[in-house]
């Protein structure tokens, strides 16, 4: 945690609510995100247990599995979700703008001009916390391979024939999760964690209502005794009031309400199994009985569903920062590669990244890292400052301008003498070369002379001015002026080629055989598609 | 009903450690240390407070329900269904399964069924007889080179500060080779190969004090004495207890075991670290004030014998390092989180903010010094703060000593 | 690994075996060497012997250093030794290679490779050669400084040879990412971890050689070092007890500076303590008692005897090593402040840096501000053992260690609560072990110091 971060904490301890951290928005956020809250049964990977979404607050559709161990209802949650998600997954596919691009000749190298499709919009799941982020990727994970009845080779338990489709969209949202700023999929903990302080720690920041109990909290009440309230007060049946936003239930509510719950409905399935012609009632306890168990999940992923809704309000609330539109960009790239792919009929998602997709991934990651930390200083002040307290960057008045040439060349070069008062103390050595932030073009400078008694610092301005003799107007900063300056680069350099999977070298292994992208059911001896997947 | 309250006795600095530390428990059960507790004790180890309410076996879940905090742990019955339901099916058909995959694991010769030991280990029998019969069943297996002897459920005692701590793995497996492996059984997954580095990380820690108490036991049987050097080679049956365990887990999403082999040596040594450290309790029982204690205990008519007060007033005599991890790993996370916020330490906030505010500890001062009332100049942490403060308030577009966001509490 | 056979004379030891190595590297069956390296143990002496081997065979090779720095050192040194070879000095098109290295008549700098694929040697960074295409692989490459590299690193340029010498010191720093990785570990072709590890997983058949005699570190440093850092792979020093000492030109003045440059003389240790207090990073009171140490050993006039006779132990002898780059920043202005130059580009100069950026440099004595000095609370990353390792390793004859006290009871405070990926080897020996051996011996040599 940054001082500044640490700063803003404290002073939230002591207004006894969260402190901005932002002062603008630093994350996309679609006028139409699909909300999802999803639930598991305790102890049981990626065993889903239910599932709140939609895109209409006031309207959340709820899915759920009354036994998570009966695999026909597991299937059928399944391809509910699917036929729920997916149309608003693909809705987005549709509409494209052409953007043109070049492209190179593998053969000549030579560029060309190519005209390539990309999506006008892109869908946005938020989850609410991390723990929704790691399951949805286990959803997808656990479907994605599955045959279906179209099948050639259906197995033993083929799923609905959107299921694994599903399951390659979550599994795609996942993995874009982990590049930096990105967009697609998002947990509301971490959105708003991002934009505000709170007077608790980073732990307790995780749980939603404890974070939004400080960001806002109910009149009359501090956030810390807010969020005291969210994480533990329960009413009189010992439940919690703010249920834990999932995927994991509350061990309480799962031992006083959805054991029993479930056993009734058990006994009741059994019954109704126990008479081979049917009957009406048995078959009403049965439906009563799942009712029951749709009644306590609505009721525990209510407080939730709102809570994002909630949160996305708040957000709303801050002004987008200038980047956004081109962060989300890479979104939308992302989001019609994707769509590409499955157009084009490749196979779902390995199990495994290959080498050179692990270091592509890493290398895009890294970049995009270093491209979030760089346009979050150039939008947000309180961003920028986090470097000008660390000496990496400086801010100040312009209190004189002297013009200078170069006259080394066949023609002078503007190279004017810039000075500026600041109250920074930036790791400026005379000859250390920096960059203008904020300024009408790129332009970088040297630093020429350090005076810290006096606060100024004097610069050369060494690019950014034109090709003329004299500066082009508006280029050099005049006296008065506020600028500033950073130490670090202001774009992020590329990253350098990687050989093509199907050239791995001998240090990696050579190029991957499937066998050795499934090490661990290589190890084990089975398939991981066909291997039944059993939950009893 | 006689009890003795401690305060009420006399005593003498030649009372035996084992004997106050009961006295301050008062006529409750004590709560044994098993190895989850023993691992857990690496959360904190800087905390007196913790050590102390361990080594005096005090039930801290029942102390944090009594003032007020309860601990919001709890395992959900699904869970531990699930638990046990994979417990049995890896044990099944003869321990099948299990063997197969030690074998597979640990690269051993297949184990064929006739070569197999099981030992019945009197289940249900007192802990005392169970821990001598399991170092028979060892000391046997030893004896017995080239077979497989699986101890399931075995009973291992390890002393800690004095008194013993009773220990059940999952199950010990005397290999063929000689070497006595630790089995783990887990009921998260391992999907894909890897499992949740926070779950194995425990597991480890947890089976690191059941390697750690066959050390014990091999050393004795070898009759030499365990070496402390962490890097030490043992010899002949000291050397026995393989420090790598075998983690069994459901793989993927299915119910079938799979398994890795786990390098515990790093856990092993952070095990020892604590235990010796927990030797250290004399000088914190030396500390305490008279009349500290933690009876849990009821009177005849039902009345606790020590009021929630008087229990408050005990814990807070014994000092505590809070931080927030607690919440996850501590008993007594809610009470002492109270405790730091009255205070206004900032340790509330986070271990790591400590580091970035130098010797100011509270949050008081630390705002002061944002504000620019720094006692002292020369302290580098409140002119950071001071600076810190001046460029928030610059780009919040705040004037520069603006307490907060100038608005009171939930308006 | 290879025992230390305490019969053979360190050179000897240390001969046979280079004359191993050479010969895994020239006729060996499996396409890469690995060479595990303690500090100092002769490293680039190795990589030096290798080419000159190689280019007599008739070989043309390619070497890949890790940092700017590291390249223009390795030619600097190929040239200086083998100026019979002739040197291409590969370098990005926006950096100048460092004057030392470009001083040679058989050095040739470009930033084309097409160049310099006559040169029989062809020097450049990972990240440099990462970018080269369109040539002809090379039949040997040295990658140095194998640890530091990273796997992803190592899959970019394996391209461009067919076999190759890996040189490099396990037990400094592991390289290291900001982002997340987690969904690689334990895979074998993880690309956040190091080169080495990746292509031993990948090459079962290859057992890298270890380098048995540290020639940097004296006698009074390598006992430890390798107990505290290589326990598995242990090693000596190649000079014995007191065949390296410092001469003190004039006598103390009675205060705690001056004691610890006395101690750290004589018995190549010394721990400068100040009182144990939390403070922040760049703790005022530590970061003045470096300077002052630095200035008093360059005041008193220290000189530095060993098997290279006798010499004066000028700025550029002495390096400061701090945890953290503002430290680093902190620790030059307070010399500034009291006239030692830190700029070396005016003459010699004191380095002052960070451990990442001390890794594999060599000094006759080194001021080390302790990782965890003053430290509210240890992390991860002050715990690092290679962090330590590097900072107890740089030093031909003396290392004088200030920090605060405390640093044991905040060693046995620290929650070991580490998460465990599975498949994925732990790094041995932990920071805690090889703090506490650190400490102990520091303690031996301990100057209570109160500003
Ligand atoms: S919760 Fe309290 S008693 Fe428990 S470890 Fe933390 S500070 Fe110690």
């Amino acid at each position: 945690m940054s001082l500044l971060s640490t700063l803003a904490r404290l002073e939230a301890v002591r207004s006894g609510r969260a402190e901005p951290l932002a002062t603008v928005r630093h994350r996309h956020l679609s006028d139409r995100p699909m909300v999802v809250v999803p639930l598991t049964a305790a102890g049981e990977a990626g065993a889903p247990l239910a599932a709140m979404l939609g895109t209409d607050r006031a309207a959340p559709r709820l899915h759920v599995v009354p036994q998570p161990l009966d695999r026909d209802q597991r299937f059928a949650f399944l391809a509910a979700l699917a036929a729920d998600l997916l149309p608003y997954l693909e809705g987005y596919g549709e509409e494209v703008e052409q953007v043109e691009g070049t492209e190179r000749d593998p053969e000549t190298g030579e560029r060309t001009p190519v005209v390539r499709e990309l999506c006008a919009q892109a869908p946005q799941l938020i989850v609410p916390s991390a723990a929704g982020v790691d399951q949805l990727g286990l959803i997808g994970r656990s479907t994605r391979f599955r045959r279906t009845a179209d099948d050639a080779d259906a197995g033993p338990h083929p799923v609905p024939t959107r299921v694994p489709l599903l399951g390659r969209w979550l599994t795609h949202l996942r993995e874009r999760s982990e590049v930096p700023g990105s967009s697609l999929l998002v947990a509301m903990t971490a959105l708003l964690s991002r934009h505000w302080a709170t007077g608790q720690s980073h732990l307790e920041d995780q749980h939603l209502g404890a974070l939004l109990a400080w960001i806002s909290p109910p009149p009359g009440m501090s956030g810390a005794e807010a969020a005291r309230r969210a994480e533990s007060a329960r009413d009189e049946r010992g439940q919690l009031y703010c249920p834990p936003a999932g995927p994991a239930t509350d061990p309480r509510f799962d031992e006083k309400l959805l054991a029993p719950a479930v056993a009734r409905y058990d006994a009741a399935r059994a019954a109704l199994r126990a008479r081979p012609g049917g009957d009406e009632r048995a078959e009403r306890h049965v439906r009563r009985a799942a009712e029951e168990i749709r009644e306590l999940l609505a009721g525990v992923l209510r407080p939730t569903w709102d809570q994002v809704w909630h949160g996305v309000d708040l957000l709303r609330t801050l002004p987008p920062a200038a980047h956004l539109p081109e962060r989300w960009e890479s979104d939308r790239w992302s989001y019609t590669g994707h769509r590409d792919r499955l157009a084009a009929g490749e196979p779902p998602q390995p199990r495994h990244d290959d080498a050179v997709t692990a270091a592509r991934k890493l290398a895009q990651r890294e970049r995009e890292q270093a491209k979030v930390e760089l346009q979050e200083a150039l939008d947000d002040p309180l961003a920028m400052a986090e470097h000008r307290l660390s000496g990496e960057a400086f801010a100040g008045t312009v209190v004189d301008v002297e013009p200078a040439y170069d006259t080394s060349g066949r023609s002078p070069k503007p190279r004017p003498l810039v000075t500026v008062r600041t109250a920074d103390r930036p790791h400026a050595d005379p000859g250390r070369e920096v960059h203008r932030a904020g300024g009408p073009a790129a332009q970088k400078a040297e630093i020429v002379a350090v005076d810290p008694d006096d606060g100024t610092l004097t610069l050369r301005l060494t690019s950014g001015m034109g090709r003329r003799k004299e500066p082009e107007p508006g280029s050099v900063p005049q006296p008065g002026e506020q600028v500033v300056f950073t130490l670090f680069e202001l774009t992020v350099r590329q990253a350098a080629p990687l050989p093509a999977p199907e050239d791995t070298p001998w240090t990696h292994g050579g190029p991957p055989s499937a066998a050795a992208l499934a090490p661990a059911a290589a190890a084990a001896g089975s398939d991981p598609i066909t291997d039944p997947e059993d939950w009893e | 009903m006689n009890v003795s309250h401690p305060g009420h006795l006399p005593h003498g600095p030649a009372e035996p450690p084992a004997q106050r530390l009961a006295r301050l428990r008062g006529p409750v059960p004590q709560r044994s240390l098993d190895a989850r507790a023993l691992a857990a004790l690496a959360a904190n180890p800087g905390c007196r407070r913790r050590a102390l309410l361990d080594a005096a076996g005090v039930d801290k879940a029942a102390l944090a329900d009594r003032l007020g905090s309860p601990a919001p742990f709890g395992q959900s019955p699904f869970a531990i269904v699930r638990g046990n339901v994979f417990e049995s099916r890896v044990k099944a058909d003869g321990y099948a399964e299990l063997l197969l995959l030690l074998q597979q694991r640990l690269g051993l010769p297949e184990p064929g069924a006739a070569e197999l030991a099981v030992p019945d280990l009197l289940p249900r029998a007192g802990t005392a007889v169970r821990t001598e019969r399991t170092r028979q069943v060892l000391a046997d297996a030893a004896a017995h080179r080239g077979r497989w002897t699986l101890l399931d459920h075995p009973m291992l005692c390890l002393e800690v500060a004095g008194s013993p701590a009773f220990l059940e793995p999952d199950a010990v497996v005397v290999r063929p080779d000689g070497r006595w492996t630790v089995v783990e059984i887990k009921s998260f997954p391992v999907l894909d190969g890897s499992a949740d580095p926070a779950k194995v990380g425990a597991a480890a820690r947890q089976a690191a004090v059941y390697v750690l108490a066959l050390q014990q036991t091999a050393a004795e049987l070898a009759g030499v004495k365990p070496d402390p050097d962490p890097y030490a080679a043992p010899e002949g049956l000291a050397a026995a207890p393989d420090t790598a365990v075998l983690l069994v887990c459901p793989r993927d999403f299915s119910n079938r075991p799979t398994a890795a082999v786990v390098d515990v040596r790093r856990e092993l040594s952070v095990t020892r670290r604590q235990l010796q450290r927990m030797t250290g309790i004399e000088q914190l029982l030396e500390a305490l004030p008279e009349g500290v204690g933690f009876d849990l205990s009821t009177d005849d008519d039902g009345s606790p014998v020590r009021s929630t007060g008087q229990l408050g007033e005990s814990v807070a005599a014994v000092p505590a390092a809070y931080s927030p991890d607690c919440l996850s790993t501590c008993e007594l996370g809610f009470h002492c989180r109270q405790e730091a916020r009255c205070a206004g330490a900032v340790e509330q906030l986070g271990r790591a903010v400590r580091g970035e505010l130098g010797s100011l500890r509270t949050v008081g001062d630390a705002l002061a010094a944002a504000a620019g009332a720094g006692t002292d100049p020369a302290d580098e942490a409140a002119a950071r703060l001071a600076r810190a403060a001046a460029l928030r308030a610059e780009a919040l577009g705040r004037r520069p000593s603006a307490p907060g966001s100038g608005e009171a509490p939930g308006v | 690994m290879d025992p230390v056979d305490p019969t053979a004379s360190p050179a000897a030891a240390a001969q046979r075996v280079t004359a191993e190595i050479l010969d895994a590297v020239l006729h060996g069956t499996e396409r890469g060497v690995v060479v595990d390296s303690p500090p100092g143990a002769g490293k680039s002496t190795l990589v030096v012997r290798a080419a000159r081997e190689l280019v007599a065979a008739g070989e043309r090779l390619m070497i890949v250093a890790q940092t700017n720095s590291q390249v223009d050192d390795l030619v600097d040194r190929l040239a200086e030794t083998a100026p019979e070879l002739s040197i291409g000095r590969l370098h990005s098109s926006d950096g100048r290679p460092a004057p030392e290295a470009l001083r040679h008549a058989g050095v040739t700098a470009s930033s084309k490779v097409g160049d310099l694929v006559e040169q029989q040697v062809v020097v450049s960074t990972a990240a440099k050669w990462q970018w080269v295409k369109d040539v002809d692989p090379w039949r040997h490459a040295i990658v140095d400084e194998a640890y530091q590299m990273r796997s992803d690193a190592l899959l970019a340029v394996a391209r461009l040879f067919e076999r190759a010498l890996f040189v490099g010191d396990p037990g400094q720093l592991d390289p290291f990412t900001v982002v997340g990785t987690d969904q690689w570990a334990g895979l074998s072709w993880d690309p956040s971890r190091s080169a080495v590890t990746a292509l031993l997983d990948h090459n079962p058949g290859i057992r890298p050689h270890n380098l048995p005699v540290s020639w940097r570190l004296p006698y009074s440093a390598a006992g430890l070092v390798s107990r505290a850092f290589y326990p598995f792979t242990p090693f000596r020093s190649g000079t014995g007890e007191g065949d390296r000492r410092l001469t003190i030109g004039t006598r103390g003045d009675g205060g705690p500076v001056d004691a610890v440059i006395d101690e750290a003389a004589e018995s190549g240790w010394g721990l400068l303590e100040l009182p144990a207090r939390h403070t922040v990073r760049t703790d005022p009171e530590a970061v003045q008692a470096v300077a002052q140490t630095v200035r008093r050993v360059l005041d008193r006039g220290l000189a530095a005897v060993s098997e290279r006779g006798t010499a004066p132990v000028t700025a550029d002898r002495i390096a400061v090593g701090t945890a953290h780059r503002d430290q680093a920043a902190a620790v030059r202005s307070a010399l500034t402040a009291l006239g030692v130059p830190v700029e070396a580009e005016r003459g010699p100069a004191v380095t002052v840096d960070t451990a990442n950026r001390l890794q594999g440099r060599e000094y006759d004595l080194t001021v080390v501000l302790h990782p965890l000095s003053g430290r509210p609370d240890a992390t991860a990353f002050h715990l690092e053992t290679g962090r330590l390792c590097v900072l107890a390793s740089r030093h031909r004859h003396a290392c004088i260690v200030v920090a605060r006290a405390g640093i044991a009871e905040l060693l046995d405070e620290h929650p070991s609560t580490e998460p465990v990926q599975l498949g994925v080897s732990v790094k041995f020996p932990d920071g805690w072990e090889a703090n506490h051996a650190v400490l102990a011996r520091l303690a031996e040599h301990r100057v209570s110091h109160r500003p």
